[in-house]
């Protein structure tokens, strides 16, 4: 499909015949995709082309209506959205989606805390688990925001929810991430610094990532697939994608 | 085989009483999305008000015009001052509506002094009927003949009718009403006044039929909660659905285990309910 | 930060007079009044378990007074029919108690807001005509009576030595609750409550903690409702009708939910209130139902809640 031909073991994420409907209306249709380990895919399309819903499918929040998913060689389509995080998978949301009457630290080690046992222990405070929030420290170092720890997610400036959103994504160590417009409604200067942050993580991760913004989409990813009306409507290079004219029309042309 | 006969008519006009409760509960949640705990109250008014008119009036037929109006009165009453601020807040208006079941229930106590009566219906309606060798009372016929007529009545306007589509865009989605030029608040306090009007049409017949007492509120209200959960909160059709399986049900087992009469309620909510978590008719997008 | 310490400071004033109304008082108090404070110790108990549920978990849940009732009948019967002791009755409350929210929470949980809400009152009420009509088991309208309080392995026949004992469970047990929600599960619920898709994506399993709350809060409700029947010595279905049911939910919602006291101090006002209005007046019905309408109406986040929304307030007028 993508030219590109691996074999099983080495997808980190394989979907094919993926279908999703509300009702009559069909978001996704028919969308055959494949990931390979370590690599950076951009996500691009005008809105409305089924963008957060392709993903919600891959991160088991809506079921799929039809079709199958194989994530890091094993087949998730009927596994729950949880399962799926235990096994590598981790998101952002393109609406900033924190615990907003909680700090900054204690957002990040609910986080880390999802893939642990710790989540089910009633009888000691959180706040006694202290290998947990050095963990949530040394997160929260690396996008820049150990200082305002102990600031309420509803206190912070935009910029800095996303950041913290990041942080959290990257927490619990994902093998696959999914970013949903990590830069929707950031400055320039801002989302200049996301790409940064983008660009800067493990090699090693799988990410997909979600662009409205042409030039952070091209300069964080290799590859591009183009979604248009819920099917995938190409798929290739930057320099592919920038030179073909019906992607500039169904993209560039609705603005 | 008679027994089952004449059980099954006893179910199907209890039926026809609950679909007068439970229709008219339905439709205030539809459009409010309100849990009006209030509707025992407004069949207690029913019920209490048909019963001093018609017996000081010595008019029946008053007395049924006299409490369905007066308790719509009530209705939007308490719908323009009480409940209007709250919309949208659930919990704050489920405590208004239980409220305003207790202030109805005291001031019934006050008003009545706490006893209960029965509400002498008019000869006529006393007869026995003799259909095929079965003899069925003039009375329970009639309870569901006029369930039937509310049911044909309602239906007409909600889907006939301007004001019906008016009704269902609100039901739909409110702020779509609201930026369409539908006067919601306007729709949501007929809505009241029309479910308080059914519940107190419910009270007086109910009170014809058995009696009627202070305490009838909590009563009935279990009994038109289920109705509207298993048909599905919102619909009409699912009301009177609701109300064939709660009458049947109630009435079956009042016969044969009368010890677990509420209780066997429970199941069939349980089981509908793992299935359709909305009821049968209910929408899954509310 | 001069907030925080005057809250802190609050705090302390708070539990200072907690223990002089709970510990302090109640020798030189007449023994009415004692029993008032151990039937609101006992509904603060049920009231601050359903805290859980409306204030940290958002799962506004009507069916408390139904498991109160399995708990205070579970101990009736065991206690009238089998001569059973408080700490053999105790688990077996728990249990039922915990058994039937397991079974109506995989119903309820399908639904959300109005839906569940409705589910689980009309659980509830299905639980009120059970006690009601089951004549035989239950004793039907007339309630059972003849509780005797054996097996405590103590002489709490005395007002006072009941309240004692009341008082020692009912630290014991909000101190777990208080635990539980400061704990790891606990934080959990607030994050589902928060944001459940997020949470999801962390891992959790959504369905399964907010699950394990309602079972849990369930627990603690069976087990007010166990040491009800020992303190009233009769239990009657008045104890589980809707009445009762609402009653639970407007102490959580008048004191402030979110905050575990606020359902504390709820029970306190309507016991009190209750209690006392009805000496002097027989429209206690009618004083309830103001208390309704005006929480309603004015506090919406309870008494807890009013210095906040006076602050509010306040800033809105000065912003215009």
């Amino acid at each position: 499909m993508n030219g590109k031909n691996m074999n099983n073991g080495q997808n980190a994420l394989f979907c094919q015949k993926l279908t999703k409907a509300f009702g009559g209306l069909e978001a996704v249709k028919d969308v055959d995709f494949r990931v390979t380990h370590g690599e950076r895919r951009a996500i691009i399309g005008p809105n409305g082309a089924g963008k957060t819903t392709f993903f919600s499918l891959i991160n088991g929040q809506h079921p799929v209506t039809s079709g199958s998913i194989e994530l890091l060689g094993q087949d998730v389509t009927k596994l729950p959205a949880h399962k799926r995080a235990a096994l590598g998978l981790g998101r952002t949301f393109q609406i900033t989606n924190l615990f907003p009457t909680q700090t900054v630290i204690d957002n990040l080690v609910i986080s880390a805390m999802g893939l642990m046992g710790t989540k089910f222990s009633m009888l000691k405070p959180l706040s006694s688990y202290r290998p947990l929030y050095s963990k949530a420290e040394e997160a929260l170092k690396s996008v820049g925001l150990l200082e305002r720890d102990s600031v309420l997610i509803k206190n912070l400036s935009y910029g800095e929810q996303r950041q913290v959103e990041i942080a959290m994504a990257l927490i619990s160590r994902p093998k696959v991430l999914l970013l949903d417009e990590p830069t929707a409604g950031l400055s320039p200067a801002e989302s200049h610094m996301m790409s940064e942050i983008i660009k800067g993580l493990d090699p090693s991760i799988t990410i997909l990532i979600i662009e409205h913004d042409m030039d952070v989409a091209l300069s964080v990813a290799d590859y591009i697939t183009v979604l248009h009306e819920g099917r995938v409507f190409m798929e290739g290079s930057a320099d592919e994608v920038r030179g073909n004219t019906r992607v500039q029309e169904i993209y560039f042309g609705e603005e | 085989m008679d027994f089952w006969i004449n059980q099954s008519f006893n179910a199907i006009s209890y039926a026809g009483l609950l679909f007068l409760l439970g229709g008219g509960m339905t439709l205030i949640f539809g459009v409010m999305k309100i849990v009006n705990i209030a509707h025992g109250g407004f069949y207690l008014i029913g019920g209490y008000t048909g019963y001093f008119i018609a017996s000081t009036t010595g008019n029946f037929y008053l007395g049924i015009v006299g409490a369905c109006v007066g308790c719509a009165l009530v209705g939007m009453i308490f719908e323009r001052w009480l409940l209007r601020e709250l919309s949208g807040q659930m919990l704050r208006q489920m405590l208004m509506t239980m409220g305003i079941t207790l202030l109805i229930q005291d001031i019934i106590v006050i008003i009545s002094g706490g006893y209960s009566y029965t509400l002498e219906p008019p000869e006529w309606c006393m007869d026995v009927l003799e259909i095929g060798g079965y003899y069925f009372y003039v009375l329970r016929i009639l309870m569901i003949a006029a369930a039937v007529a509310v049911y044909i009545l309602l239906w007409f306007v909600m889907e006939k009718t301007k004001v019906g589509a008016m009704i269902r865009a609100t039901v739909d989605n409110k702020d779509v009403a609201q930026t369409v030029g539908i006067n919601v608040q306007l729709v949501s306090m007929g809505i009241f006044c029309l479910g308080a009007f059914l519940a107190a049409f419910a009270g007086v017949i109910g009170s014809a039929f058995t009696e009627i007492s202070p305490g009838m509120d909590f009563e009935v209200l279990p009994l038109a909660f289920v109705v509207v959960i298993l048909g599905g909160m919102g619909s009409l059709k699912g009301a009177a659905v609701g109300a064939l399986i709660v009458g049947f049900i109630d009435n079956f087992a009042r016969a044969i285990f009368p010890e677990l009469a509420y209780f066997s309620l429970f199941f069939p909510m349980v089981v509908i309910l793992s299935i359709k978590p909305t009821g049968l008719f209910g929408r899954e997008w509310l | 930060m001069k907030v925080q310490n005057k809250s802190f400071r609050l705090a302390w004033v708070g539990l200072a007079a907690a223990a002089l109304v709970i510990l302090v008082l109640p020798p030189v108090l007449p023994p009415f009044y004692v029993s008032l404070i151990t039937l609101a110790l006992i509904y603060g108990l049920v009231a601050t378990s359903l805290d859980i549920l409306i204030g940290y978990t958002m799962m506004p849940s009507l069916g408390h007074g139904a498991y109160f009732a399995l708990g205070a009948y579970t101990a009736a019967i065991m206690n009238t029919k089998l001569a059973a002791g408080f700490w053999a009755t105790l688990p077996v409350s728990i249990l039922i108690a915990g058994c039937f929210a397991a079974v109506l929470g995989l119903v309820a949980m399908r639904a959300a807001g109005v839906y569940f809400l409705m589910i689980t009152l009309a659980a509830a009420m299905c639980v009120w005509g059970l006690v009601d009509q089951w004549v035989d088991f239950t004793g039907g309208e007339n309630g059972m009576s003849g509780i005797t309080r054996i097996g405590f392995g103590l002489d709490l026949n005395g007002t006072l030595s009941f309240h004692y004992f009341t008082s020692a469970f009912y630290i014991v047990c909000v101190g777990l609750i208080y635990l539980i929600i400061k704990s790891p599960f606990g934080r959990t619920l607030v994050g589902i409550r928060d944001s459940a898709s997020r949470m999801q994506v962390l891992g959790y399993n959504v369905w399964l903690h907010k699950y394990m709350a309602f079972i849990i809060a369930a627990m603690f409700a069976g087990m007010g409702g166990c040491l009800y029947a020992y303190f009233n010595k009769f239990v009657g279905p008045d104890d589980a009708d809707l009445a009762q049911c609402m009653e639970f939910f407007l102490m959580v919602s008048m004191g402030g939910q979110g905050t575990l006291i606020g359902p504390n101090i709820g029970a306190f006002i309507i016991v009190f209130l209750k209690n006392l209005a009805s000496i002097y007046t027989d429209r206690w019905v009618m004083i309830l139902a103001a208390i309704y309408i005006l929480a309603a109406r004015f506090a919406p986040k309870g008494i807890l809640g009013l210095p906040e929304q006076l602050r509010e307030k306040k800033k809105a007028e000065a912003g215009k």
